[in-house]
């Protein structure tokens, strides 16, 4: 039996680092600490059947085959493919987004991360505005007021409000939750707005003209408010934007519900002038509530190999970047892509019904631990080794913070660093030979 | 390995003493040796100008740079120096690259080897995001590197010298060298992070850091003297209080005299004071901006203890970064530019704003000319090293033109022409007609690095020495370079050879190989006593405090490929 301590929970972008788990007879039977999602993911090899064998679609039905002969196949699928899509890498380490972003530029393929469906409008409000944030724990240790805004942490990022935020304690919040008011900005009265000192209810979409709205209270205009913005009366806004200027130190924490909502990125663009205006008064950040564990990891690795943090196209040999024409679900409704390779997370389960479509009617290489919806578009499918259980990596926290994932059982799969390693090597001996 | 030996090199080699003479240079085991065998891979140099490899010794390259990239897709597609700039197509030994200001790691390996650069230095490490820098580490290629770790706002560090407890603080410093794989120490705007943390700055070296009950004076003196006690290979590298500012250069020359009777414990610097273009401004505000270079050029000519760098402003696009957080606050709201910030808990503050030198604006064009002075009007080049704190002041592709402003006066005064008249009257730059050598660059560029980084095998090409080599396509023996600058900047804007660990990697200005480098670090070992009393208060900033466990903060051997780990000892 053995113990393994300070393990890393590879599940959410909050990236714990605070595990036990115990391992007897290469099972893992205890885990401490980790909320019910992380907990999930540790035993989850127990519990879920896993993908056996590499397999490839033979007359509509996936059979299981060699794994050299599924290197086979889909290096032809890759050579052979005039545009491929490379799109995931998110549940995985930064070691093997590396090597794919070597097959990307090797194939000349389209390279797009999950943040296309998520956070990738933050992205682009960073690179209007900027992004003036913090680590965790400067939060954990001096924000005497915290935003959660169209985020819900509570289920999201269960540990997250514990470890780093209102119920945590630190170096200038002694005394934690009672040091620290909370404000819920969201549509819906979720779990986490049910532990707020103030809920403030947006109409959909709305969330640009409320953040105007703050905007000039904290700027000294109050008198262009209209009585009711965004469904909240002007006092409301007063109150909060009050509650902003004479805080210490504020964190916007903030979810999709900022950035897939109305005006997208426009959104996030307005958060980060916000926080340039309210630091003329006091200390104030922003943090993204980042989801797939390591899709931080993603876009830090790719900028720098790259220079773009996703949407990146290399069809013309170097790195082209436009989201809304280069992004995943841009080529597959589109129909612009001839192929495509999907790592690390599940095109099949949260794309649009045309891009699922336009995949079923292509070439998918599929490289992950478990079947699921993007298996059932699969053509060829590789069983990987789950990183952070069963392989050793580089991880990034949501705030920057990279972390390293340890390798707590053995395997007899083959990490994603290895898969995309044989599949570079492939393709370079099949496009030598032809 | 295989033998190399290069035939009718003119080389020049300050270290060695040795100013443009035509000499061969033989190279075994990626080293310089006394002679070869006949079997020896032969280059003729044909007279061209031989220097050890270029060591940029305070540039930006690795982890707050990613900052940089990651808000200026704009800056990926700008290539106004091409072949040193823009997009360029992979080749079967080259990947993909970008990027100007901050151009993807294997454009920053590529592109510093075509100058004859073959060691960097990243200036600012935060010990918590260390493995960041790693990572991009390995991903530059060739190139040999060394990183300064981050000591400004440090809690630990500040509370020790509230408690008066040095020996706690030296044991603390060489922890979080090994913890961050850094070189040395470096301070940037000392307590100015720490208030940073609550929208303040502190305003010189006597204003108390917000609820530490320390001024940035005594973080000065007692991290240099932590520095001595480690017997550290560099000395304490400063970025001062009030960078930035008009009126600034008092505060420059007050930090600079603070460390006049610091100890050192080995043969060099006390202090290097980093990007002083920065430090040396004059006037009470920006109405009556004007050149402090002067006054600190004169405290500098009758010091003994300090080397600085320059951190020139080069006119153009370029993208600040730094870990002095407030400053960079300051520059978004002046400018009205994008921001990012990222303060990192216990230890730092930092921030990344993208700016442009215009020799249209009057500010902008006395900056450009400050960073020339200084160069100019330090009368010894061994205290001067060569920076334009890339990309800060412009990016390390503008190397060669600034190098072309420091040795031309002729070709100064025709830029000098086209300013605005107003900033013409508030530099020096017009008065002064020195020129700098090929010696003088020699020592600015590549030995002076050798000496103030304590690396004997760097920076020379004295026998023993790493066989890094740059040869550039210009006749030193006929070539004038006070005129014939566009010849001179041609030829450092591309090596005939650059020679890394005696390995060809760029022939004729293109890359020919990329083997991967090594990363320096410095491993001080205090007595274990001290380290262990050390540790029972580390353990509890980490259980209170730190959002990340003790056990997963130290980079891991697996991010150092290729080590070179330089060990001392406490005195």
């Amino acid at each position: 039996m053995a113990v393994i301590t300070d393990a890393i929970c590879s599940l959410c972008g909050s990236l714990c680092d605070d595990i036990t788990v115990t391992v007897e007879d290469n099972k893992i039977t205890s885990v401490e600490r980790a909320c019910i999602l992380g907990r999930n993911k540790f035993v989850g090899m127990f519990l879920h059947d896993r993908i056996e064998s590499p397999m490839i679609r033979k007359n509509g039905e996936l059979v299981d085959v060699s794994y050299e002969e599924a290197i086979e196949e889909a290096g032809k699928i890759l050579a052979n493919s005039k545009r491929t899509l490379s799109y995931g890498w998110c549940s995985t380490s930064c070691e093997a987004i590396s090597k794919a972003i070597q097959l990307a530029e090797e194939t000349k393929s389209l390279f797009d991360s999950t943040a296309n469906v998520c956070h990738g409008p933050s992205a682009l409000a960073v690179q209007e505005k900027g992004g003036p944030a913090a680590t965790l724990g400067v939060v954990k240790n001096r924000a005497d007021l915290m935003v959660f805004w169209g985020c819900n942490p509570a289920h999201a990022h269960p540990r997250h409000m514990s470890r780093y935020s209102p119920f945590s304690t630190g170096s200038f919040r002694q005394k934690g939750r009672k040091d620290t008011k909370m404000v819920v900005i969201d549509v819906r009265k979720t779990d986490t707005a049910k532990l707020a000192d103030k809920y403030v209810q947006l109409e959909p979409g709305t969330d640009y003209l409320y953040l105007s709205a703050i905007r000039s209270a904290v700027n000294g205009h109050e008198d262009v408010i209209p009585d009711k913005v965004a469904g909240v009366p002007k006092e409301d806004i007063i109150e909060v934007a009050n509650m902003l200027k004479d805080a210490k130190f504020s964190c916007i924490f903030y979810g999709m519900g900022v950035t897939q909502s109305r005006s997208k990125y426009k959104n996030g663009d307005m958060v980060s002038s916000l926080i340039s205006d309210l630091n003329q008064h006091s200390k104030s950040v922003m943090i993204g509530m980042r989801g797939h564990y390591n899709v931080t990891g993603f876009g830090q690795v790719a900028t720098w190999e790259t220079g773009f943090p996703m949407a990146i196209d290399f069809t013309r040999g170097t790195a082209y970047y436009n989201p809304g024409e280069t992004g995943a679900n841009d080529v597959l409704t589109r129909g612009d892509v001839d192929a495509a390779i999907i790592a690390a997370a599940d095109a099949g389960a949260h794309f649009p019904q045309d891009s699922i479509k336009y995949l079923a009617k292509i070439p998918v290489i599929q490289i992950d631990p478990y079947a699921n919806p993007t298996t059932e578009v699969a053509d060829v499918v590789f069983p990987a080794a789950v990183v952070g259980v069963e392989a050793e990596g580089t991880a990034y926290r949501m705030d920057g913070i990279s972390l390293r994932m340890k390798k707590l059982i053995d395997t007899k799969f083959k990490t994603d660093e290895e898969i995309t390693s044989d599949l570079i090597q492939k393709v370079r001996e099949i496009k030598r030979g032809a | 390995m295989s033998e190399l030996l290069i035939k009718n090199a003119v080389v020049c080699d300050p270290l060695n003493n040795i100013n443009c003479e035509k000499m061969d240079l033989s190279v075994k085991d990626g080293k310089i040796v006394e002679s070869v065998s006949s079997a020896a891979k032969l280059i003729d140099a044909g007279g061209k100008l031989t220097m050890a490899g270029g060591f940029d010794g305070h540039t930006h390259c690795a982890g707050k740079i990613n900052v940089g990239r990651f808000m200026s897709p704009h800056d990926m597609r700008m290539n106004p120096i091409p072949g040193l700039s823009g997009k360029v197509a992979p080749t079967a030994t080259t990947r993909a690259q970008v990027g100007y200001n901050t151009p993807n790691t294997f454009a920053i390996g590529y592109r510093y080897s075509k100058l004859g650069y073959t060691t960097i230095t990243e200036a600012a490490i935060p010990i918590l995001a260390a493995r960041h820098t790693h990572e991009e580490f390995e991903s530059i290629p060739i190139l040999d590197k060394l990183g300064l770790t981050l000591f400004s706002s440090n809690w630990q560090v500040m509370e020790y010298i509230r408690d008066n407890e040095p020996d706690k603080l030296a044991a603390y410093v060489a922890w979080a060298l090994r913890s961050s794989r850094g070189y040395g120490i470096k301070i940037v705007n000392p307590g100015g992070g720490e208030a940073w943390g609550w929208a303040k700055n502190v305003s010189g070296l006597d204003d108390p850091v917000p609820n530490f009950d320390v001024t940035p004076a005594q973080i000065l003196l007692a991290l240099a003297e932590a520095n001595e006690k480690l017997n550290l290979p560099h000395s304490i590298h400063i970025h001062c209080n009030n960078l930035g500012k008009p009126g600034n250069y008092e505060t420059t020359i007050a930090s600079m005299k603070l460390l006049e009777n610091v100890k050192t414990s080995r043969d060099r610097q006390a202090v290097h004071v980093t990007h002083v273009q920065f430090n040396a401004y004059a006037g009470t505000g920006w109405r009556d901006f004007e050149t402090g270079a002067p006054m600190v050029a004169d405290y500098i000519n009758g010091a003994n203890h300090l080397t600085f760098d320059l951190g020139m402003a080069m006119f153009g696009p370029a993208m600040t970064m730094t870990a002095d957080g407030p400053l960079e606050y300051a520059n978004s709201r002046l400018l009205h530019a994008k921001w990012s910030n990222q303060d990192v808990e216990l230890e730092e503050a930092s921030g990344v704003v993208p700016v442009t030198y215009s020799s249209k604006n009057f500010v902008n064009a006395v900056q450009w000319a400050i960073g020339q002075e200084l160069a100019l009007l330090v009368k010894d080049p061994w205290k001067v090293m060569f920076t334009t704190d890339s990309p800060n002041g412009g990016t390390f592709v503008n190397y060669p033109e600034a190098y072309t402003l420091l040795m031309s006066a002729k070709k100064r005064a025709e830029i000098i022409e086209g300013l605005p008249e107003l900033a013409i009257g508030r530099m020096a730059l017009p008065g002064i007609d020195r020129e700098l050598d090929l010696y003088e660059l020699a020592i600015m560029t590549r030995a002076i690095q050798s000496k103030m980084y304590g690396m004997a095998t760097k920076g020379n090409l004295g026998v023993g020495a790493d066989a890094d080599i740059a040869i550039y396509d210009i006749n030193p023996d006929s070539i004038d370079t006070s005129v014939e600058h566009e010849a001179v900047k041609k030829a450092f804007s591309g090596t005939a050879y650059t020679i890394k660990s005696g390995e060809i990697i760029v022939k004729d200005g293109e890359i020919a190989a990329t083997p991967e480098g090594k990363t320096y670090w410095v491993n001080a070992t205090v007595p274990k006593a001290t380290e262990d009393a050390m540790m029972v208060n580390l353990v509890q900033k980490f259980k209170r405090y730190y959002s990340v466990n003790m056990a997963n903060y130290m980079v891991e051997d697996a991010y150092l490929p290729h080590p070179v780990e330089i060990k001392t000892e406490a005195i």
